[in-house]
């Protein structure tokens, strides 16, 4: 079980009559670039909220590095209006809150930006490394934590200096150019030390030559930090250049999953997504 | 932005504190003239610390709270009780009598103002810990309710024998020096300040700023949410019990839910999230208040005497200046910013033509 990093099985996630995401079952293993890919509205941001604990499945379970994080089944009113499979099989109810999830070692960031916008480029990437103070409030105040206090800003200095956002430590976030700003939220996650990193559409609304850059980018904070990614993308060339693996994703459902070359040959993904996708463009 | 350099900045900063030690020293040796003056900047520099006390909760965590006039009057009754003189106390409580416990109870001024703080974040502990987790408009209309019930409680038959119920309290002593209001004035909100520059008040800023993303950067929303309130408390219950000191005699009546309102009204309209605005705020409410007794007297200009001029019209008046603030101002003094020379200097540099310096490349720049 744990030669993966994350595991889902049977997840699903229904508001009301609505199955955003039905039965999902998928696994990362360690070093892994793996990409969710499909129609909007298929449920990819809905499964990483699930993941992080922003909300808490119908059915199913997550478990990272072997430790159950989310396991859930249909309750209250959902015992009736649960249309998904697997019922009655996930007895435990266990939903850690996303902060916990944090700590373990997932860090994400938000397809629709969601930085601490009047705060400094500096503050944003800072704010992720308070979680693992050790000094109390009476000493942080009194800034007798001090060695502490700087170590923390040494550290969100070179991760600004590694996306090549230094220049810019002093600005306030909001007024960042949005490429920026989505390297920020990279930054900003990174900062809480992850094994796993969630990202969702990374390249949105980025132009082609930030588009290429994040792909190298994406690789070098792989090797450098030795982590596990896991990723929403549209871009179809950042994503078959880029992932190890693929799943597709229609109506909440997992249509195929397979190597870039395998994905971009099957016909369910063509007629559901590719296809419509290339006339699109 | 053109800056001054840190040391300029700082030899600033000792003037204006000398200044205005100096200026108290001034008033305090000639209290007989300037006894009212002083009184009024007393009662601003106590709301000053609520009203950061507030500003810490709302403007910089996103929390909503209208509990201060129940934590105030916390503090307020715990610094009442406990530095009364013994030796007054039977003649205060002369209908109920005081309950046994409490007769002999005595603490010097500092010690009870530390306890004040104590058991308003106590309160607020408990409060705070079902209410928190629930969505933050809550917030308001359970401390708003709990602001109410303390007074009831205040007033109650019941506890008569400790709070000495609608008779309220008198001949506490006031402050043994002007300068202590000021002093612990300062240090309450030296105190806020540094508690919000550390790494947990970027958390508080995190919050307000967006909880989802704070939540996914590791920080624990109810914990921390829990810790602003508590530490707002703390704040709200010691400048609370500043006031008993400052008033001299307390009752139920005193932190009607109109308290809650001025001290709100201070932190809009000196800038929802500036530390610097709720003090100007403070200060410009209390004295505008007193500055608008002007329109309570009756006013005859040549033998006419202009209608409206009588007894309450100042309120009004009041009311249409802050409704204007909110209205056309409505981030109100400051906004976010916070007082720093900079500012200042470039202000006059922008508004005084002191623009004799060509502006350097760097600004240049910085335009395009
Ligand atoms: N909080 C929510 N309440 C109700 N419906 C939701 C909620 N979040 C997502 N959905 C629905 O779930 C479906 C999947 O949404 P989403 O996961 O955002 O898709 P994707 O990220 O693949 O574009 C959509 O139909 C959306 O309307
Ligand atoms: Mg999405």
């Amino acid at each position: 079980m744990s030669d993966t990093v994350l595991n889902l099985t049977d997840v699903t996630m229904q508001f009301g009559g609505v199955i955003a995401v039905n039965n999902l079952s998928m696994e990362v293993r360690p070093g892994e670039i793996v990409a969710i890919i499909g129609p909007n509205g298929a449920g990819k941001t809905t499964a990483f909220n699930v993941i992080t604990g922003v909300y808490a499945p119908t059915n199913g379970e997550v478990s990272f590095h072997g430790e159950t994080i989310i396991s859930n089944h249909p309750q209250g009113k959902m015992t009736k209006l649960y249309a998904g499979e697997h019922l009655g099989k996930y007895d435990k109810v266990i939903q850690k809150t996303p902060d916990r999830i944090t700590k373990m070692g997932i860090a994400r960031t938000f397809q629709n930006i969601r930085l601490f916008k009047d705060l400094t480029v500096f503050e944003n990437v800072l704010i992720a490394k308070h979680m693992n103070m050790r000094a109390g409030l009476f000493s942080a105040t009194c800034m007798l934590n001090h060695n502490e206090e700087k170590e923390m800003r040494q550290q969100s200095m070179e991760l600004l200096e590694i996306l090549d956002l230094a220049d810019t430590k002093d600005e306030i976030s909001s007024s960042l150019p949005y490429g920026k700003q989505r390297r920020l939220e990279i930054a900003r996650a990174m900062a809480t030390n992850p094994s796993l990193l969630l990202l969702d559409e990374p390249a949105a609304g980025m132009n082609p030559q930030e588009t290429n850059d994040l792909t190298a980018f994406i690789h070098r904070l792989k090797e450098e930090f030795h982590l596990t990614v896991l990723m929403i993308e549209h871009h179809m060339n950042l994503v078959m250049e880029i992932s190890d693996r693929i799943y597709v994703l229609d109506f909440g459902k997992l249509i195929a999953t397979g190597t870039p070359g395998e994905i971009q040959n099957n016909q369910h993904v063509i007629d559901a997504y590719l296809g419509v996708d290339e006339d699109g463009h | 932005m053109k800056k001054l350099d840190q040391k300029t900045k700082i030899i600033l900063s000792v003037a204006l504190v000398v200044v205005a030690i100096l200026g108290l020293s001034y008033l305090d040796a000639n209290r007989s003239d300037y006894s009212y003056a002083l009184s009024i900047l007393e009662r601003s520099a106590i709301y000053a610390v609520v009203a950061v006390a507030m500003n810490l909760l709302t403007g910089f965590t996103g929390l909503f709270s209208l509990g201060q006039a129940g934590f105030m009057a916390i503090g307020a009754y715990t610094v009442a009780i406990l530095t009364i003189p013994v030796e007054s106390r039977a003649a205060v409580y002369y209908i109920n009598g005081i309950a046994d416990g409490l007769a002999n109870a005595y603490l010097p001024l500092w010690a009870a103002l530390i306890l004040a703080g104590i058991f308003a974040a106590f309160m607020g502990l408990l409060i705070g810990y079902p209410v928190l987790r629930l969505k933050s408009d809550y917030l308001a209309i359970a401390t708003l309710g709990f602001s109410e019930i303390i007074r009831a409680f205040i007033a109650a038959p019941q506890l008569d024998r400790i709070t000495n119920g609608s008779y309220g309290l008198k001949s506490i002593p006031g402050f043994p020096s002007t300068f202590m209001v000021f002093g612990v004035s300062a240090l309450c909100i030296l105190l806020m300040v540094m508690i919000l520059r550390s790494s947990y008040g970027r958390a508080f800023k995190a919050i307000r700023e967006d909880e989802t993303a704070a939540e996914a950067m590791g920080i624990n929303l109810s914990k921390h949410k829990q810790m602003a309130f508590v530490i707002s408390c703390f704040f709200t219950g010691v400048s609370g019990g500043m006031l008993a000191v400052y008033m001299r005699s307390i009752d139920s009546k005193s932190f009607q839910i109109g308290l809650t309102f001025d001290i709100l009204l201070i932190v809009v309209l000196g800038g929802i999230g500036s530390v610097t605005g709720s003090v100007f705020g403070a200060f410009l409410m209390t004295a505008g208040r007193e500055w608008l007794r002007f329109f309570d007297n009756p006013l005859v200009v040549g033998g006419f005497s202009v209608p409206l001029f009588r007894s309450g019209f100042r309120m009004v008046i009041f009311s249409l200046i802050l409704m204007a603030v909110v209205l056309y101002y409505r981030k109100g003094l400051m906004g976010t910013r916070e007082f720093s020379w900079d500012g200042i200097y470039n202000f006059l540099r922008k508004h005084l033509y002191l623009r004799w310096r060509k502006p350097s490349g760097e600004e240049v720049k910085r335009d395009v």
